[in-house]
């Protein structure tokens, strides 16, 4: 076990480092480069100001050594600063990568405390009512735009009934839980609402393939209670794959978090890229690329991890 | 009394179409009818279709067109020449809607079939050949998987294509985001049939046909694309339209974003972007394109799941 850990670790590690390289020569293919950026401030440089700025800042080297002199600086915990925030990347990230995990956390746990009861009840009735009519809202959380449920929350709750604020972490100058949970209300609800669609249809699947096996009809047959068959002997099993896919659909919660803290403003790890990206703040661009990129890999092992520790049968050399 | 080898000498009746196929297939559109929501999806995108490839004959019967701007009639109310009202440029929104729809449901199709295409022969490659093409294929296929979609994809639709080699004059022609986010999405759309593709062909190549034919020195290609090929047109066909309904999804954000399809040219995705700033005044610009991408979506999604029942025995 102590072995396929580590294995996994440096397999993640390996990829990460290969990514890295892949990000920073994409965002070296991003319109302007910081030189140019310094003229258009100052028009009065000459080409030869340029050629001399871009030599001594390196943007003349080979690609390949750029990318070598910022590993070995990152690698010493010099991530650079970031040129929209004034400030160093480390800095900008830390408060929003908070934010962002605020965000995600409740709505995965939202959409947990309504997709698995909703998800055994359909599985264990199917062709009911109760199957169809639950069956009928996944299809729609999963499908629906979140961008535009988002807009129809705004619609609803800040033009018409005006008791939530549109966009926005908090309050200018109010510094309370309270203020701060009101402008989460939207973005983690729509979130959640999109996220449950899916994990309904995941847990539906489980519990049917678990259902069918030959321990529940035993279990049926020694006069179990419903309750208990459903909860204590069906779920359980269930609950192994739908563990793994979750940690799998990792990224995916994070693409929502990208799309939910943009139309919401919301000052989180998304709308940091996204800024970034859109705004040529290299640095910061680099860094919260990577650190996605990090925490959706990490996400996959311990997929890997919880699954075998949840299955007992599963053995690894 | 005959020996068995004798009796398998006999030869086949000839037919013009194996018997079993047309049975499949009447058997398949019979259950794909039974299953209500796939009808009411097939339906709804037929008529979505209809609509959109109509697009011409409705506004020569309006008289009106998706780029006209009126500045003095901006974001009105529906009359009896702008059915849906006009946008914030005084455009008809009837016309813009079913352009953006040409244009969303074209590049879902396009990419769905892209990338359908690419995952096949990915993996048709990898389960057929094993070994380290397969180890390295599938590789690649995991680590597509598990990179985080939305941020990747919005550095890749940030690029500068100059920078990469293409000629000016493509970089700023209008088709440029048309098929820039085509192919983006392609890149990272194919994992899904590659892996399905790979899994089926990997347990088919061990199957008597298969060994028959390679017994009779049929070269790999022939095996894969004649033999192996046809048994799995159903799970592709399946994943495809599936998949359809998430790309059109992935289009209509990157859009949104600004990123993806660039006005003027309008898709259901771009035409919110600024329906969100005037949220506040004109509602409805910001509830017809989103609930015509719910509609389409949900119907490939209900059109997908009832193909994938019809084909699956054990439903």
């Amino acid at each position: 076990m102590t072995r396929f850990i580590l294995q996994r670790l440096a397999e993640t590690l390996i990829v990460l480092l290969v990514m890295s390289f892949l990000i920073y020569g994409l965002i070296g293919l991003m319109p302007g480069d910081p030189i140019d950026l310094m003229l258009t401030a100052d028009p009065k440089l000459t080409a030869a100001d340029i050629a001399r700025l871009k030599a001594l800042q390196g943007l003349d080297q080979p690609l390949i050594n750029r990318y070598l002199a910022w590993l070995s600086a990152a690698l010493h915990g010099d991530f650079g600063y970031s040129r929209l925030q004034s400030l160093p990347v480390w800095q900008v990230l830390a408060q929003r990568l908070w934010n962002t995990v605020l965000l995600m956390v409740l709505s995965l746990a939202i959409a947990l405390v309504v997709a698995i009861p909703a998800g055994v009840q359909a599985a264990a009735r199917p062709g009911s009512l109760t199957d169809n009519i639950i069956n009928l809202a996944a299809f729609a959380g999963m499908s629906v735009p979140l961008f535009w449920l988002a807009l129809l929350m705004i619609m609803l709750f800040s033009v018409y009934l005006r008791i939530l604020p549109a966009s926005g972490t908090s309050t200018v100058g109010v510094h309370s839980v309270a203020d701060h949970a009101l402008y989460l209300i939207m973005p983690v609800l729509s979130l959640a609402l999109v996220t449950v669609g899916t994990q309904l249809r995941y847990i539906r699947s489980a519990m049917t393939e678990v259902l069918r096996q030959d321990f529940i009809r035993t279990a049926q047959a020694k006069g179990v209670s419903r309750r208990r068959l459903l909860y204590g002997h069906a779920l359980r099993n269930a609950m192994i794959p739908f563990v793994t896919i979750l940690a799998l659909d990792f990224g995916t919660l994070l693409s929502g978090a990208l799309i939910v803290e943009q139309i919401f403003a919301y000052l989180g790890m998304g709308k940091t890229i996204y800024d970034a990206v859109m705004g040529n703040d290299f640095n910061l661009a680099m860094v919260s690329l990577l650190l996605s990129t990090a925490v959706v890999l990490l996400s996959n092992l311990a997929a890997d991890l919880v699954y075998a520790w949840l299955d007992p049968r599963i053995t690894y050399r | 009394m005959t020996s068995p080898r004798a009796a398998e000498a006999i030869p086949a009746p000839r037919l013009g179409r194996p018997l079993g196929a047309t049975r499949a297939r009447r058997t398949l559109r019979r259950r794909l009818l039974s299953h209500p929501l796939a009808v009411a999806g097939a339906a709804l995108l037929l008529a979505v279709g209809l609509l959109v490839l109509a697009a011409p004959l409705v506004g020569m019967a309006l008289g009106v067109d998706s780029e006209t701007q009126d500045l003095f009639a901006r974001a009105q109310p529906p009359s009896a020449v702008h059915w849906l009202g006009t946008d914030e440029l005084g455009r008809d929104l009837l016309m813009r809607l079913l352009e953006g729809g040409r244009v969303s449901l074209g590049i879902g199709l396009i990419i769905a079939a892209a990338a359908a295409l690419i995952g096949t022969l990915v993996g048709l490659t990898a389960g057929y050949a094993g070994g380290r093409t397969d180890a390295l294929l599938m590789r690649i296929t995991d680590g597509i998987i598990a990179l985080p979609r939305l941020p990747l994809l919005i550095v890749l639709a940030a690029l500068d294509v100059t920078k990469l080699g293409v000629p000016e004059q493509w970089a700023h022609s209008p088709m440029l985001g048309f098929w820039r986010i085509a192919v983006i999405i392609t890149l990272i759309g194919w994992t899904t049939v590659a892996r399905l593709v790979r899994g089926a062909t990997l347990s088919l190549r061990e199957r008597e046909f298969v060994r028959a034919a390679q017994a009779l020195g049929a070269r790999p290609m022939r095996i894969m694309f004649v033999h192996i090929l046809p048994n799995l047109a159903g799970s592709i066909v399946v994943a495809t339209t599936l998949s359809v309904g998430g790309i059109i999804l992935l289009e209509s954000v990157l859009s949104f974003l600004g990123l993806g399809i660039q006005p003027p040219m309008a898709s259901w995705g771009n035409m919110l972007t600024n329906a969100q700033e005037l949220i506040w005044s004109a509602p409805m610009l910001a509830v017809w394109p989103g609930l015509l991408i719910f509609l389409t979506v949900i119907s490939c999604n209900f059109l997908g799941d009832g193909l994938q029942d019809a084909l699956d025995p054990r439903t």
